[in-house]
């Protein structure tokens, strides 16, 4: 691909883990990572599991997306936070709670919508701003396509930040309602975890069924030769831009969720370093596997949260210090096995 | 050659330039629509220029590019195959890190967006799959990934997958360099059973024992121009052909 990932790919040239079979290194790692999970959940008790595993799909659905444009077409996007943020903004102007709004310091339009007419909206709406997007976006390749998504990420913080007139800027928007099937609201913690992990599940599912249609295939083709492929008659530009709307729908659709769930958005959540935090996963669960995807997400929560608990370290650097795990994780695996913990495929 | 009516492919006026190089310079040529062609010439005389020209791979500068009868002054190279073109690369570039068999599934499958999203793959594709693999020999490798094939292989299953789009017409670059004799035998075996079936063959070559024996027509390039086209023999006995190219 390009010099950059050339270089990143010679580093560490033959580690024993990268000549570990395959089948070996996932097996261990899933293990690993789920019997983390569930020793964890049971030493902390419902509750806390409950809450775990509903963090857990909102990142799955953003990381299972992610890599569809990052894994399986080469897109090495970091931008994917900015549709996650439209599709939570969407979600909070619209379905948050009216009435509160004469409480604000600063109004607000309303619509006080309920979610599930403003669901579809957040996914359209995350869908159609990746299209303008993309549209320009088809234009770079490798490094500079990172440089620019970069720059989406950034543009798209600052309008959350500074577009106080529908987004309240700093302060934030409150009281955005929980999912409700007429008078029945998912207000509590296991109903919505329920929807979520369905929501999950659709997600996996038509991941899946685009990875392995032809349309799958042809995007492994353009990560790996996207002149070469166009010979052979195919549009590559319509191809990248349909893998890139998709992905970004799903992301505003965990976004979405997010919202829903903490009833609480501002900006500091659809910061840059999400994003990386969100490609790290990808890269370590394993690019174009939509299992890795899943269990680099799961890792991922497990030690945003089980950090919480360790007695040495003070509760007000508990963030930072998942930011130097997940880096230092980063950098280790890209030396050992670039090919992450269940990938077969390299940057 | 002059008459175009035979010609599948005629050029005219047909240039390139790479800043101040001409690559390929106001070249007028008419290919063939029976047999096989060879392009030979000196190391940049525009033969690969040429080709990338003609399947839409690099953006022509100027002239004409007349194929089938219809004159295009844009050649783009997701159309190529619409016009019965195919190609495989002197470089030989596969999909890297995908299968074998699903680099040529790959030319097989549905080439719209929205049919492609909801197309399995369908028992035409994999006996054609089957067919082109056991064709070039690389049935048992069917399941490796194609960077970690033999530098052989990979040419023999980049020919496989330019055979797997069944056009009308296929551009070679260098389809014989760097094999082993074995190899280079395999490869000649299958540029004659194309010719056989009825398609017509480019392919560009350095090696003099091969133009001497396979091709029925003959291009030489120097500088981008043409230098002179015809019978290879006749070609090849030609004063200038020897001072330019076989050196002396």
């Amino acid at each position: 691909m390009s010099q950059l990932s050339e270089s990143i790919r010679g580093l560490g040239a033959s580690g024993p883990l990268r000549r570990m079979p395959r089948a070996n290194v996932e097996r261990i790692a899933t293990v690993v990572v789920l019997g983390w999970a569930m020793g964890f959940m049971l030493w902390q008790g419902a509750g806390f599991t409950i809450t775990l595993t509903t963090i857990f799909a909102i990142w799955a659905i953003l990381a299972v997306s992610l890599n569809l444009v990052v894994g399986f077409t080469g897109l090495l996007s970091v931008g994917h936070i900015g549709f996650f943020g439209i599709g939570a903004y969407t979600m909070a102007i619209l379905a948050s709670d009216a009435s509160y709004d004469q409480l604000r310091t600063e109004s607000i339009p309303t619509p006080d919508w309920p979610f599930f007419a403003a669901l579809p909206i957040c996914i359209a709406l995350a869908g159609l701003v990746a299209l303008g997007v993309g549209i320009v976006f088809n234009r770079f390749r490798d490094d500079i396509f990172v440089l620019v998504s970069f720059g989406f990420a950034i543009i798209a913080f600052s309008f959350f930040l500074n577009l106080r007139e529908l987004t309240r800027g700093a302060f934030g928007i409150h009281e955005i309602p929980r999912p409700a099937f007429g008078s029945w609201a998912l207000d509590g913690e296991v109903e919505f975890l329920v929807f979520a992990l369905i929501c999950l599940a659709l997600v996996v599912l038509i991941c899946w069924l685009i990875v392995t249609s032809s349309f799958g295939r042809v995007l492994t083709a353009i990560r790996e030769d996207e002149e070469a492929i166009a010979v052979f008659g195919y549009r590559v530009t319509h191809f990248k831009l349909a893998v890139w709307v998709l992905s970004a729908m799903m992301a505003g659709l965990a976004g979405a969720l997010l919202a829903s769930w903490t009833s609480f958005i501002d900006p500091n959540s659809f910061i840059l370093l999400e994003s990386m935090l969100l490609i790290a996963i990808v890269i370590l669960g394993g690019l174009a596997t939509i299992w890795g995807s899943l269990l680099g997400a799961m890792a991922f929560v497990l030690l945003e949260e089980g950090m919480r608990f360790l007695p040495f370290l003070p509760p007000e650097f508990v963030g930072q210090a998942r930011q130097v795990v997940l880096g230092v994780l980063l950098v280790v695996l890209m030396l050992f096995r670039p090919q992450g913990l269940v990938g077969r495929y390299r940057l | 050659m002059t008459e175009s009516s035979a010609a599948v492919i005629h050029t005219i006026d047909l240039s390139k330039h790479f800043g101040a190089v001409r690559a390929v310079d106001e070249l007028t040529v008419a290919i063939p629509k029976t047999g096989i062609t060879s392009i030979v010439g000196p190391n940049g005389s525009g033969k690969s220029t040429l080709v990338n020209l003609l399947s839409g791979t690099l953006p022509l500068d100027g002239g004409i590019v007349i194929i089938d009868g219809v004159g295009l002054r844009l050649v783009k190279a997701h159309e190529s195959p619409q016009h019965g073109i195919t190609r495989t690369f002197q470089e030989v570039r596969l999909f890297e890190q995908i299968s074998a068999w699903d680099n040529i599934m790959v030319v097989l499958t549905e080439r719209r967006l929205i049919p492609s999203l909801f197309e399995r793959v369908k028992p035409a594709h994999r006996e054609t799959a089957e067919r082109v693999l056991r064709e070039v020999g690389m049935w048992e490798k069917r399941d490796a990934m194609a960077g970690e094939l033999s530098y052989g292989q990979r040419k023999l299953l980049e020919i496989g997958r330019a055979m797997a789009m069944n056009a009308q017409t296929y551009l070679f670059d260098e389809p014989f360099a760097g094999l082993f004799p074995q190899m280079l035998e395999r490869v000649k075996e299958i540029v004659v059973r194309m010719r056989d079936q009825g398609h017509t063959l480019i392919f560009i070559s350095h090696n003099m024992d091969i133009v001497r024996e396979l091709p029925d027509h003959l291009i030489v390039l120097d500088s981008g121009k043409l230098l002179t086209e015809g019978e290879v023999h006749d070609v090849l006995s030609r004063a200038e052909v020897i001072e330019a190219y076989l050196g002396e």
